[in-house]
C-alpha cells in the first residue's frame, strides 16, 4: 500500500514538473462566478454529499461542484450541509419524509467508486422529495482528471430531469485576457470549463488577439492575432496547440465565423483599399468567395443554423444595422434590426430563432435579443456591454461588460431572470465565447 | 498502480510533444515564447509601444528626427476627416516622408472603446486610409506607406470618458526605419 503511495507521487511530482516546462501554462486570470440574480421562486434541492473514494478521486467533491452548478443556473436554492441531519448515500438509506420536511423538493444521493486500474466509477440517483420516487440514475466512468467534468455532466443529468432542458455544464468557453497597460499590454486566448475552472492558455501575445470563435466540433479555434503588426486570421487545435495562419493578406483580416459543418470560414476582408467586405474561404481549399461588395462597412458575419444565411453588420444605411442575405445569392440583402441607431455584432441561437446583437439606448451598449424578424428586448443595463455569444443549449447568453472600469464577463438568461458576473482576479477579461456540447 | 503512472507520464510526454509540434508551420505561442510575431529580433512587433514618437528601434537619423514632431491625428466621433488643425501635421508629415524615398511608415487607425470590437476594425481602418490618401495627395510613394487598423484594441489611454476616447480616435503615423 505504501510503496504504491509512492510510487504514484512520484509519477505526480514528475509529471508535474513536465507540465511546468512543456505545456501551455496554467493562465494567470482565474475567473470567479458571482451569482447576481436568480428566479424569484427557486426549485429547492438537496445535494447530499456523495461517498467518496480517497485519494483516487484527487480529493474532489463531486457533489459540491454539482451543488455550485445547480446554484449557479438562478433556478435552484440547495440544502446547506450543515443543515443535513444524515448523508445518506443511496436511495435505500434515504428518510424521504425528512428531506420533504426540511422544504426539499429533489434530493441528489451518489458515491464515487475506485474499481481499479485508476478508474472511477460515479454512481447517483435522483429522487423527488414529495413521494421518494426516483426521477433517474446515472454513472459515470472517469479518471481523476476527468472527473471533474464528469461531475458537471451529473449536473447536466440533474438539471435536464428537473427543468427539461439540456444544461450546458459541462462545456467550455474561450475568452481573452488583458494584462497591464496602454502601451504595454500583453493578450492571452484562455480556454477554461463553463465555470471558469481550468483555464488554460491557448496563445500570448504582446499585441492584441481578438474575436474567438469555435469551431463546431469544439476542437478548433479560429481567432485574429496582429502578432506582425498586421491582422490575421488563424485557426488552432485546442487540443495539440496546432496552428494555421489562414488569411494573411493585405489590410483588414478579421471576424472569423465557422459555417456549420465546419468547412468554411465567413471572415472579412479590406485588401488594399480599405473597404472592409465580407467573403467565403474554404479551409480545404483555400478558395475564396466574395459575399458583399459595396462601400459601407460589412463585416461580422454570423451563420443561420442551417448554414444557408449570414447575418452581419453594415453601415450601408449610415449607421451600423443588421442585415441578413442567403449564401447562394448574395446580392439579396435584408435589414433585421430597426428601432436603434446603432445595432451590431449579431450571433444566431442555436436552434435558429433568436438573433442577439449589441444595441445602443441612449449612451449604452447593451446586449438585446429578437426572434430573427420580431422586435428587440435589451436584456442587460451596463454602458459597454458587448460580443453576446449563446449557451450551446440557447438558455443564456455569455457577454463582455465592464464593472467598475475593469472588463468583466457576465451572463443573462434568455427570459432576463438570472444574472452573473464572471470577473478575473488579475487584468480584465473581454470576448467570450461559449463552446459547444462536447461530441461523446 | 505502477502501471498507471508509467501510462500518466507518457500520455503528459506525449502531450507535451504534440503542443511544442514542430509539424505545424507555426509554433504554437506558450506563455515562456513571446508570440510567433518576431521574425527578427530587431522588429517592433514584440514590443512595440505604438506611439510615434518611438517609432521602431529609435536608431537612425529619420525615426530620430521624427521623435521631434508628433505623428498623431486626432478624429471626432464616428468620424474620418481629418479635421483643420491637422492639416499642417499630415502635411509636415508628408515633406518628411516623401524627403527621403527609402523612408517606411505604418499608419495605425484606432477608435475609442465604444460599440462593437470589429465593426471599430472597420473604423480605424477608413481613419487609416484617409490619413494615406492625404499623404499620396502630397506627393509620398504608396510604397512607402502600410496601413493597420487596430480599432479600439490598443488605446493610448485607459479609461471611459470624453478625455480618454477623445485621445484614443487617432492615426499614428509610427516609423519603420
Amino acid at each position: 500500500m505504501y510503496q504504491a503511495m509512492m510510487r504514484r507521487l512520484t509519477g505526480l511530482l514528475v509529471a508535474t514538473a513536465l507540465a511546468g516546462a512543456l505545456l501551455p501554462g496554467v493562465a494567470r486570470a482565474e475567473l470567479q462566478i458571482d451569482i447576481t440574480q436568480g428566479v424569484s421562486d427557486p426549485i429547492a434541492i438537496a445535494v447530499v454529499p456523495f461517498a467518496r473514494a480517497v485519494p483516487a478521486d484527487g480529493g474532489l467533491d463531486v457533489a459540491a461542484v454539482v451543488q455550485r452548478d445547480l446554484e449557479s443556473s438562478g433556478r435552484f436554492r440547495a440544502m446547506a450541509r450543515g443543515s443535513m441531519l444524515a448523508q445518506p448515500t443511496r436511495t435505500a438509506d434515504v428518510q424521504i419524509s425528512d428531506w420533504r420536511a426540511a422544504g426539499n423538493d429533489y434530493v441528489v444521493v451518489g458515491r464515487v467508486l475506485a474499481t481499479g486500474n485508476a478508474e472511477l466509477q460515479i454512481e447517483c440517483e435522483l429522487l423527488n422529495a414529495l413521494n421518494g420516487q426516483q426521477l433517474g440514475s446515472r454513472r459515470y466512468t472517469a479518471t481523476a482528471a476527468t472527473l471533474r467534468n464528469a461531475a458537471h455532466q451529473l449536473s447536466d443529468f440533474v438539471y435536464e430531469q428537473i427543468i427539461g432542458t439540456r444544461g450546458a455544464f459541462a462545456t467550455r468557453i474561450a475568452y481573452i485576457s488583458v494584462d497591464g497597460q496602454p502601451p504595454a499590454q500583453r493578450f492571452q486566448l484562455i480556454v477554461a470549463d463553463a465555470d471558469g475552472e481550468n483555464p488554460r492558455i491557448v496563445l500570448a501575445s504582446r499585441l492584441p488577439i481578438m474575436s474567438p470563435a469555435w469551431s463546431p466540433d469544439g476542437q478548433w479555434l479560429a481567432y485574429v492575432s496582429f502578432e506582425n503588426n498586421v491582422s490575421a486570421v488563424y485557426v488552432q487545435q485546442v487540443r495539440s496547440g496546432e496552428r494555421r495562419r489562414v488569411s494573411a493578406r493585405t489590410g483588414v483580416n478579421g471576424a472569423p465565423a465557422w459555417s456549420p459543418d465546419g468547412q468554411t470560414l465567413a471572415l472579412t476582408l479590406s485588401g488594399s483599399g480599405g473597404n472592409l467586405d465580407i467573403y467565403l474561404l474554404e479551409l480545404a481549399t483555400q478558395k475564396l468567395t466574395r459575399i458583399t461588395a459595396d462601400d459601407a462597412i460589412d463585416t461580422e458575419p454570423a451563420w443561420s443554423r442551417d448554414g444557408r444565411e449570414l447575418y452581419f453588420t453594415s453601415d450601408r444605411a449610415g449607421g451600423p444595422q443588421i442585415y441578413r442575405l442567403e449564401v447562394a445569392a448574395p446580392q439579396r440583402v435584408q435589414r433585421v434590426s430597426f428601432g436603434a441607431a446603432y445595432n451590431a455584432r449579431p450571433r444566431i441561437s442555436p436552434d435558429g430563432r433568436l438573433l442577439a446583437y449589441v444595441t445602443r439606448e441612449g449612451a449604452a451598449y447593451r446586449i438585446a435579443v429578437q426572434e430573427t424578424a420580431g422586435s428587440a428586448r435589451v436584456l442587460t443595463r451596463g454602458s459597454l456591454d458587448e460580443s453576446p455569444s449563446f449557451a450551446p443549449n440557447g438558455m443564456t447568453l455569455i457577454y463582455a461588460g465592464r464593472q467598475g472600469g475593469q472588463g468583466t464577463l457576465a451572463t443573462v438568461s434568455i427570459d432576463g431572470q438570472v444574472t452573473q458576473r464572471l470577473k478575473s482576479d488579475q487584468g480584465e477579461v473581454r470576448e467570450p465565447v461559449w463552446g459547444p456540447f462536447a461530441t461523446p | 498502480m505502477r502501471h498507471h503512472a508509467i501510462s500518466t507520464l507518457l500520455a503528459i510526454g506525449l502531450l507535451a510533444l504534440a503542443g511544442c509540434a514542430g509539424k505545424s508551420a507555426v509554433k504554437p505561442a506558450t506563455d515562456n515564447a513571446p508570440a510567433a510575431s518576431a521574425v527578427g529580433s530587431g522588429q517592433t512587433s514584440g514590443d512595440a509601444s505604438g506611439t510615434a514618437t518611438t517609432g521602431a528601434t529609435g536608431e537612425g537619423g529619420v525615426a530620430a528626427a521624427a521623435q521631434a514632431e508628433t505623428g498623431i491625428i486626432y478624429f471626432d466621433f464616428d468620424s474620418s476627416e481629418i479635421r483643420p488643425e491637422f492639416v499642417d501635421v499630415v502635411a509636415s508629415q508628408a515633406r518628411r516622408i516623401r524627403g527621403n524615398a527609402s523612408v517606411r511608415v505604418r499608419l495605425e487607425g484606432h477608435t475609442d472603446e465604444r460599440g462593437s470590437r470589429e465593426y471599430n476594425i472597420g473604423l480605424g481602418e477608413r481613419r487609416a486610409q484617409s490619413v494615406r490618401r492625404a499623404l499620396l495627395l502630397q506627393g509620398v510613394a504608396e510604397a512607402q506607406l502600410a496601413t493597420v487598423s487596430y480599432g479600439e484594441e490598443r488605446p493610448a489611454v485607459a479609461g471611459s470618458g470624453e478625455e480618454a476616447w477623445a485621445k484614443n480616435r487617432r492615426v499614428e503615423i509610427v516609423y519603420l526605419n
